[in-house]
């Protein structure tokens, strides 16, 4: 549902059918709405079966990079000797995203539980569910859920009775963007500074402590839980457009718009009807003026872009952007594009771990750029240093921090150059924003 | 993160809050309850060294902020080097290697909040608390106030943190009553 809306009637609330609702918190609430059936089913199944449903499923990783499930986790080997791990990935922190929050805080057995069949899948005891360090209260409830869970029984030496061995731990960030990165996750794990590691090797054959490892968003490992209740066909019918892309999905809605929340469609929605129909549509008096539909990474997109967008994988990239974490940032016509995009590259120059030198500089860089023009110190030079700039940091670097700086910028200067041009040339800006500077 | 050089990009909030603070007495951490605390958090990993970031966090929990003699602790329950640690330490924003205000205010300013008027709740608090400037402690030494990066709440523009506290959909206007009932 559109929390913290009400819901809209063409949403399809799977995941978010009980955002809001308290009582879905607890051991009891989540039971009595259906809670770990899956985990006990899965329990009675083979690692080899769940992986098998799970691909069938189409299901494709919610954490950014869209890479199908089922085939990630087939990379692994369980019964090879070695230790296992599975990652949760909760570090949420690409600015425009913030579903995983939501799931976490209103509905934290459904991650434990996801944890729990996602682990025994991979042939994982241990699974770590690595949260922000500023997320302290979905911290507290997942702490809580867990807690609950180990009381009863569910995890533990003897999960659910059945011998397996299944720990959940959380493990809290720091305060560092780049940790979401899955390496940098995993060097964070560790107790080392959270750099991105060189793949390969790739963490299914040597991930957290050496081990082969498979690391997955909130989201994706929620949504292993009704998959396995309703089946692969189910989840493959939630789609109305590209087959490649099933299931329903959560974004997080934000910016310029008249009701910013955490909202669920299936595949292949149209955009044009969500931006206008379910979130709204603009505040009163103002106009859409441009969208990044996948947290600050993705291609800004022109409302003409936008509005032929159908909301999937191959739908984001047909209209010129991706559709990323699902945090959609909505800008509107009160809004100087040059300021924004400035401030997204100061967010990565902040970010940047520093160890690749087209990244630690080329942020930077951008930055200062960036930023001058924006105070009218501009000139059209800058405008060509700051494409050189972000080619060459784009493909170049250990992992893509340095790729997202670059694509604000080169989808910016590309589809909204007017903007730039007139704070060079010293014209008047039509913006709120401008004139409150 | 917070220490490299930014080809010299000046920034403001992390400006004296990251640079080392000095503290003349030290009492331990690592005793009693606090000990068993860290041993249970042992048997989660299959290394010691994994234990850092959360014995990090007991020692920002239990003195407000990390020293040099907080680190050298760590390293000595982890069997770390306090150079391997201060390593760590100064990779991560959330970490005061500086005492600060008694109440730590970060106020998110990314783009999605900044397009939501964020700016304007910074200049709140800068003037409310009298802090006046961002990462400086205000004269009662009650107040620091930062801007931070993504709070992963962007739809609640905006979202702050008063300590360990997160508050939504922060206004100007709300500032006021925001200070007023911290205790
Ligand atoms: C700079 C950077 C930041 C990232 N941050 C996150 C994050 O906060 N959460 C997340 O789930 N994935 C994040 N990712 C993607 C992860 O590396 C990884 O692809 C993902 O967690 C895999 O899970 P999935 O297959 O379920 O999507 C980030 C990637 C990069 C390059
Ligand atoms: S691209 Fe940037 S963030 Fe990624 S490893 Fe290189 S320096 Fe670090
Ligand atoms: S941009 Fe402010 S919370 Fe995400």
């Amino acid at each position: 549902m559109g929390y913290p809306h009400t819901s809209h009637q063409r949403e399809t609330a799977v995941l978010s059918q009980y955002f809001g609702d308290t009582e879905a918190r607890t051991l009891d609430g989540w039971k009595k709405r259906g809670g770990y059936q899956a985990l006990e089913k899965a329990l009675g199944m083979t690692p080899a079966d769940i992986v098998n449903v799970v691909k069938e499923s189409g299901l494709r990783g919610r954490g950014g990079a869209g890479f199908p499930t089922g085939m990630k986790w087939s990379f692994m080997k369980p019964g090879d000797g070695k230790p296992h791990y599975l990652c949760c990935n909760a570090d949420e922190s690409e600015p425009g995203t913030f579903k995983d929050r939501e799931i976490m805080r209103w509905t934290p057995h459904a991650v434990v539980e996801g944890c729990a069949i996602g682990a025994y899948a991979i042939g994982a005891e241990v699974a770590y569910i690595y949260i922000r360090g500023e997320f302290t209260e979905p911290i507290m409830w997942m702490e809580r859920a867990l807690q609950e869970a180990y009381a009863a029984g569910i995890l533990g030496a003897n999960a659910m009775g059945t011998g397996k061995r299944i720990d959940i731990y959380v493990h809290r960030g720091a305060g560092a963007y780049i940790c979401g990165e899955e390496t940098a996750l995993m060097n964070s794990l560790e107790g080392r500074r959270g750099n991105p590691r060189i793949k390969p090797p790739f963490p299914a054959v040597a991930g957290v402590f050496g081990q082969p490892t498979t690391i997955n968003n909130v989201e994706t490992l929620a949504a292993v839980c009704p998959i396995l209740m309703k089946g692969a066909e189910w989840y493959k019918g939630m789609c109305l457009s590209n087959p490649k892309s099933t299931g329903s999905k959560l974004y997080s809605v934000c910016g310029n718009i008249q009701y910013p929340g955490t909202y669920e469609v299936v595949m292949g929605f149209s955009f044009k009807d969500f931006l206008y129909d379910v979130c709204g549509g603009p505040v009163k008096g103002r106009k859409f003026k441009a969208v990044i539909p996948g947290g600050a990474s993705v291609p800004i997109q022109t409302m003409e872009e936008a509005e032929a967008t159908l909301m999937d994988y191959e739908g984001f990239i047909a209209q010129g952007s991706m559709l990323g974490s699902g945090g959609v940032i909505v800008i509107d016509d009160a809004q100087n594009m040059v300021r924004i995009i400035a401030r997204l590259a100061r967010f990565f120059a902040h970010e940047s771990c520093a160890q690749c030198t087209q990244c630690r500089e080329g942020t930077a860089w951008t930055t200062k750029i960036l930023e001058r023009i924006r105070d009218g110190q501009g000139t059209m030079e800058d405008l060509d240093t700051l494409m050189g700039i972000a080619n060459n940091m784009t493909g170049t670097t250990i992992c893509v921090l340095s790729d997202s700086c670059a694509t604000p910028v080169i989808s910016g200067i590309k589809k909204f150059r007017p903007e730039f041009e007139a704070l060079i040339h010293g014209k008047r800006v039509h913006s709120v924003m401008a004139a409150v500077a | 993160m917070s220490t490299k050089n930014m080809g010299g990009l000046e920034s403001p909030d992390m400006a004296s809050h990251d640079s080392p603070g000095h503290e003349t007495s030290y009492t331990p951490v690592f005793t009693g309850d606090v000990r068993k605390e860290l041993d249970t958090l042992l048997t989660r990993y299959p290394t010691k060294m994994a234990a850092l970031l959360p014995a990090l966090w007991i020692i920002q929990r239990e003195h407000g902020w990390v020293s040099e003699n907080g680190m050298a602790e760590v390293a000595e329950v982890l069997d770390l080097t306090p150079a391997y640690v201060k390593g760590v330490v100064t990779f991560y924003t959330m970490y005061h290697q500086h005492p600060v205000g008694k109440y730590f205010i970060q106020v998110c300013t990314t783009s999605p909040c900044g397009v939501c008027g964020a700016e304007d709740v910074v200049k709140a608090f800068l003037q409310q608390t009298k802090a006046g400037e961002l990462g400086v402690t205000s004269p009662d030494n009650k107040y620091t106030v930062i801007e931070v990066e993504c709070l992963g709440a962007c739809g609640f523009a905006t979202p702050i943190m008063i300590n360990e506290e997160f508050i939504e959909s922060v206004t100007p206007d709300s500032v006021s009553t925001i200070l007023a009932r911290l205790p």
